[in-house]
């Protein structure tokens, strides 16, 4: 293979950053949308009227969204390909069949969505009712899958590896192996439940935000309070499924652990380092709790955490980036927690937060935040991984692309996604509105000019 | 047969489902391109979302399962393909990408500007992507695609890329445009299906005689294929030719529901032809189905992962094309009359 020059290196794992980055916010209300439009559903058809409106909105919001998501998820197979053959060609049948699985899963929710915006009106209540379920299931073994895959590249397994760098080969191939590989389950479960808490969050902010303007109505307090549930009970087990995930980082990717912990030497009874970067080996700018990293990452005070320097400088991960990504993640998470647990707990004693300005406002940053959270973690895991695309067997610049000009095909992905995360904002924002103040909940679509005589367009 | 033959089998069947369902969804937008302005092409604009809207992305979901299985159970020639055909499969990517967003975005669409500005943006690019794959089809059938790196622009320019080029986007318009006669006859559009049913059967004489001296190029560029064509192949290429002139003969009597059964096969036929002429190869005169097949164990895998999807995903979609198919599925729903003018029109 060709060598490959250090910035082209750098632009295919852009584009596969930006490209990722943007499909696993879609993937999130892939996921767990269809739970929050079954809630309501199943509740507007025993008889609560406001509840049923919620869950048409939803259903065309989901249309739209599910579109972007179905597309932006596509560009990612494809990527897969055209970025990283040198991961395709070696170890396409080790990984492939959860990528087949997941195939059979999009598939399923593909279908159920077509049913399900299609069904109004058409099929009996309960039947729509249920198609909702088969994308709920869909969920579940769509991110299983698609998380099986990560999961392997963090904690390879199921295949025996000859050579290396360049001439690496693969034999003995065990898919079920590496699909079940060791580190799948509470990685999956820590992006499930991400999901949620994701698509809860959002779209209480974007009940909170209306209800900041002044639209008190039963509909925006359903609204929010249904997802706002969905959201806490996410957002209160995702520490615990979070903190056993790392919990195995000392054995399974040590490099990864020590790069989040902003540790450059082993140590004993290592303190832990909030915030601050690490310059030539020394760590400024932060706060040091004693003790505490060895207890959150290895259970106990007198346990050794892993510094950087267990593998020369070459085979370390930017450390800077992947510590305070994880620790924004962790940040945002903890705060998440207490602001769910802070509104529940007012309302079991009858305050009404809906009258407080200061906790629309929290709720309206709660929903980026979730966002921000995701994206942070996501970062953690992916750089934490550097310099390997698949862990201790393949280096990220073994398996990119001969081809050249990725910065343009990187360019036009940014302009595309860039536009398109635009316009999907704008579109939905455009059909709030327009329930808003139309009172309708059809949006019917103008094919042809309202009275007047349009001029003659090319489409 | 073997098991990287099955699996190869199963890939292949992918190919075929592609071509059909998303190739009417593809050539939807070809049509929607043609359909003059607002005011003219309202109704046909009208009939494809009822048409596509239900079914296009489940539709979609056959080109990731090519995609999947090929890379799992040819590992080699999916990499050896994507990196040689990388400039192809970015513009594919690229109107993947502008035709689900555009035409999900146009349906939601607030004014007739925006409506436009969405739908030129779905119905382009529903021309460039399956002309960009037919591309990519053609540049595998002529042997260009070797496991070696490739010229990134020779690969896919050749006569047979043109050819499949060319190709796809007629069959894809002439599917499109016999699926809308009837989906518009159904729905009882009748002057719609008369105007369908005439660009079907102009598409389909079009993709007929292109097809036919297609064979010219071929025999030049793709030695290979054309002697497959002409011999192992041979009778796909008679039962298209059967199936079309079926259709065609169909189309001129308004029966579109038995015009689109002819189509449907025509089209088949020719993919199914397509792979049979170069069978046993992966990448015609490059590499063999038994020589670059994945590890054994992922293939059964792979038949494994099949039959979960026969006994899921297939079912399902039997159910939706049976709901979209019902009478009272093909005109718009109970909720609310639809205030656009359009529906009026003819």
């Amino acid at each position: 293979m060709l060598a490959v020059s250090a910035s082209q290196l750098m632009a295919a794992r852009d584009q596969m950053a930006l490209s990722l980055g943007f499909h696993i916010v879609l993937s999130c209300f892939g996921v767990a949308f269809p739970t929050l439009i079954y809630i309501v559903h199943r509740r507007g058809i025993r008889g609560d009227a406001d509840a049923l409106v919620l869950a048409k909105r939803w259903s065309k919001v989901a249309a739209v969204l599910f579109a972007v998501g179905a597309v932006s998820g596509t560009v990612l197979s494809f990527e897969m390909g055209l970025l990283w053959p040198g991961l395709m060609s070696r170890f396409g049948d080790v990984i492939g069949l959860p990528f087949a699985l997941e195939g059979i899963a999009f598939f399923v929710e593909a279908i159920f969505m077509g049913i399900y915006l299609y069904g109004w009106g058409r099929l009996s209540p309960r039947t729509h009712l249920r198609t909702l379920i088969p994308m709920m299931v869909s969920g579940v073994v769509g991110t299983f899958c698609v998380v099986a895959v990560n999961a392997w590249m963090n904690s390879p397994s199921g295949f025996r590896a000859v050579g290396s760098g360049a001439a690496l080969t693969v034999t003995a191939v065990q898919p079920w192996t590496a699909m079940f590989n060791n580190a799948v389950w509470l990685q999956f479960l820590h992006m499930f439940i991400a999901a949620y808490m994701v698509t809860g969050f959002v779209a209480a902010a974007v009940y909170a935000s209306g209800m900041r303007k002044g639209r008190r109505d039963r509909v925006h307090r359903l609204g929010f309070t249904v997802a706002f549930a969905v959201a806490t009970i996410a957002a209160i087990a995702q520490p615990l499924v979070g903190h056993v995930a790392g919990m195995r980082l000392a054995e399974h990717q040590p490099t990864k652990l020590a790069a989040m912990e902003l540790a450059a030497t082993t140590e004993h009874n290592a303190p832990l380092i909030l915030g601050g970067v690490l310059i030539d080996g020394k760590v400024y700018g932060a706060i040091e709790i004693p003790g505490l990293s060895s207890l959150l990452s290895r259970g106990w005070f007198n346990r050794d955490v892993p510094g950087l320097d267990i593998v020369p400088t070459a085979d370390q991960p930017p450390a800077n980036v992947v510590h305070n990504s994880f620790q924004i993640m962790v940040a945002i998470g903890t705060a998440l927690v207490l602001f769910s647990v802070w509104f529940w707990w007012r309302r079991r004693r009858g305050h009404d937060s809906f009258d407080s300005r200061w906790f629309l406002r929290l709720a309206v940053v709660a929903g980026p935040a979730a966002v921000l959270a995701l994206e942070s973690g996501w970062t953690t895991t992916e750089v934490g991984r550097q310099p390997w695309i698949v862990y201790g067997v393949l280096r990220v610049k073994d398996a990119v692309t001969p081809n050249g000009g990725i910065w343009i095909s990187f360019s036009v992905i940014l302009i595309v996604y860039a536009g398109l995360a635009t316009i999907t904002y704008r579109v939905i924002r455009s059909m709030s509105r327009r329930w808003r103040d139309n009172g309708e909940i059809d949006l019917p679509t103008p094919y042809g000019p309202p009275a007047e005589k349009e001029p003659v367009a090319v489409s | 047969m073997s098991l990287a033959d099955l699996c190869a089998a199963l890939m292949f069947f992918g190919v075929i489902a592609y071509s059909i369902f998303a190739g009417a969804d593809f050539g939807s937008g070809v049509w929607d391109l043609l359909a003059g302005n607002a005011e003219r092409g309202g109704a046909l604009r009208h009939q494809i979302d009822r048409s596509i809207g239900p079914v296009w992305e489940a539709n979609h979901v056959w080109l990731i399962y090519v995609l999947v299985f090929m890379w799992t159970a040819f590992p080699r020639p999916f990499s050896a393909m994507i990196t040689t055909l990388f400039v192809p499969w970015l513009f594919v990517a690229l109107g993947i990408v502008l035709r689900g967003s555009g035409f999900a975005f146009r349906k939601f669409a607030e004014t007739l500007s925006q409506a436009r500005f969405y739908g030129a943006a779905f119905a382009a690019s529903s021309v460039i992507t399956p002309f960009f794959l037919g591309m990519i089809a053609g540049a595998i059938a002529s042997g260009r695609v070797s496991l070696e790196h490739g010229g990134l622009i020779t690969s896919w320019t050749g006569p047979t890329s043109w050819v499949g080029g060319v190709l796809a986007v007629l069959t894809c318009s002439f599917l499109a445009a016999t699926f809308l006669a009837a989906d518009s006859s159904r729905a009882g559009d009748h002057e719609l299906a008369r105007y369908c049913g005439r660009r079907a059967l102009v598409s389909g004489i079009a993709s007929g005689t292109v097809a036919m001296f297609a064979i010219l190029p071929i025999e030049v560029d793709a030695k290979t294929l054309a002697d497959g064509l002409q011999g192992r192949a041979a009778p796909f290429v008679v039962i298209s030719a059967v199936a079309g002139a079926f259709a065609l003969w169909r189309l001129s009597a308004q029966r579109y529901a038995r015009a689109r059964v002819g189509a449907v096969i025509a089209v088949a036929a020719v993919v199914i032809g397509w792979g049979v002429a170069q069978y046993p190869d992966v990448l015609v005169d490059h590499a063999t189905i038994a020589d670059t097949a994945g590890a054994r164990s992922t293939l059964f895998g792979l038949l494994i992962v099949f039959a979960i999807a026969a006994v899921t995903a297939v079912p399902a979609m039997v159910w939706l094309f049976v709901l979209v198919n019902r009478r009272d599925w093909a005109s718009d729903a109970h909720e609310a009359p639809l205030a656009s003018p359009s529906s009026q029109q003819g």
